[in-house]
């Protein structure tokens, strides 16, 4: 299949039909140039049924959604800056100085839906949610109501990431049991240790 | 007996046996394994039962679909921990004597799923095991092989004394604790009474 309308296109079109919503593309510079759009939470459900129903676009197949963990993460720069530095003679003198800078980038999980269209033989278009941060404010909403297929795969990537997805209609883990407290799929997941070898003294 | 005194006799048409010989004889011929299969091991499980191996040429035709009418059980593939708890069910529901076949590399210790946060490291932490089978999956001929050197174990078993089998003494258990849902993993994560964990000699 190719993609038959781009995503700067599918960009223009979304918010010519939803008023005052967010669309970012997030471009891949890979050979599959598979372009995706990050939408904004407000917005998303409308804009989802805008791609559905849209008569040039109709993705009316979700084939796949995931969740992806993006932890904190630090950025080390080397940034030049002038600095007056006072020389052993006693003058003051401007001088180039390399300084090494941290930024700190904090983390937020994500869920990527991959869309098709049956009717019209496209795709896939990736849609992108990316959520606030990764610990109390992980919520997206659901896209189950526009695409009955997301359902089960929104409680995957609940139960193994902790993506609460708003407006989904029975959100409870479907792999691991009621009651797990961890989401093993995130990056920072430590497995119980378990002591199946044990050390003898001689 | 006297094996050479047994041998004389037969030479004379006259047929000598044990109770305990009877006994092991009739057993070990038809061991009846329970109907249940976890993951791809079971497809060569499956096979193994089928006419080209033919596990029915050793009294193991009958796959039982109860666990009240099996003897043994082949653990055939990945236990999730999710599906360990059933797993110690049904072993508890069989009537004694039971054995266990672990049959995979993921069924004696999470094989390729060892380090994943869903699998079960090897189900001879909460059930005795009785035979171990390496593999991935393991060939037909290596679950005859297993199965074998299960009916050569029955065999040598004894009646009475103190090296007669689990099942003859009467303050040994016949069931085991069915791990529980926590909030980490199963609870307990092994059975100490029944996993040993490996011991390495250290300095």
């Amino acid at each position: 299949m190719t993609q038959a309308i781009s995503v700067e296109e599918i960009k223009a079109a979304m918010e010519a039909a939803v008023p005052g919503c967010r669309a970012e593309i997030l471009r891949n510079e890979s050979p599959s140039a598979q372009h995706s759009l990050l939408i904004d939470h407000e917005h998303a459900v409308n804009v989802a049924a805008f791609l559905r129903d849209d008569m040039a676009l109709r993705l009316d197949f979700c084939s796949c959604v995931s969740g992806v963990d993006w932890p904190d993460r630090e950025i080390t720069e080397k940034v030049k800056v002038k600095k007056t530095v006072t020389t052993p003679e006693g003058e003051a003198q401007e001088q180039d100085v390399e300084e090494t800078r941290k930024t700190m980038i904090p983390g937020f999980l994500e869920a990527v839906y991959h869309l098709f269209s049956i009717e019209k033989k496209h795709g896939p278009v990736v849609l992108r949610m990316r959520t606030v941060n990764r610990g109390g404010d992980a919520r997206l909403p659901s896209l189950t109501p526009v695409w009955r297929s997301a359902e089960f795969q929104e409680r995957e990537a609940f139960d193994l990431y902790g993506i609460v997805f708003e407006g989904h209609p029975d959100l409870r883990r479907i792999l691991m049991w009621e009651g797990f407290a961890d989401y093993p799929m995130r990056k920072d997941y430590v497995p119980p240790a378990e002591d199946d070898v044990e050390a003898v003294a001689k | 007996m006297d094996q050479e005194l047994k041998i004389e006799l037969s030479k004379h048409g006259i047929f000598t046996t044990t109770f305990e010989e009877l006994y092991n004889w009739g057993r070990k011929n038809s061991v009846w394994p329970l109907t249940f299969g976890l993951a791809c091991c079971a497809i060569e499980m499956i096979a193994t039962t089928m006419a080209r191996y033919d596990l029915a040429r050793f009294g193991a035709e009958v796959f039982r679909a109860s666990p009240r009418q099996a003897d043994l059980m082949i653990v055939s593939g990945t236990v999730t921990k999710k599906m360990a708890p059933q797993v110690v069910r049904l072993y508890n529901q069989m009537p004694e004597p039971k054995y266990v076949i672990a049959m995979g590399a993921c069924a004696i210790s999470g094989g390729p799923f060892r380090d994943g946060y869903n699998v079960l490291k090897g189900i001879d932490r909460y059930i005795p095991v009785d035979v171990h089978i390496p593999g991935c999956p393991p060939r037909p001929e290596a679950l005859m092989h297993a199965f074998i050197t299960l009916q050569k174990k029955i065999d040598a078993q004894q009646l009475t004394g103190e090296e007669r089998p689990r099942h003859l003494k009467a303050n040994e258990p016949s069931e085991f604790p069915v791990p529980e849902f926590g909030e980490h993993g199963l609870e307990p994560a092994q059975n100490p009474d029944v996993f040993h964990p490996l011991r390495i000699l250290g300095q």
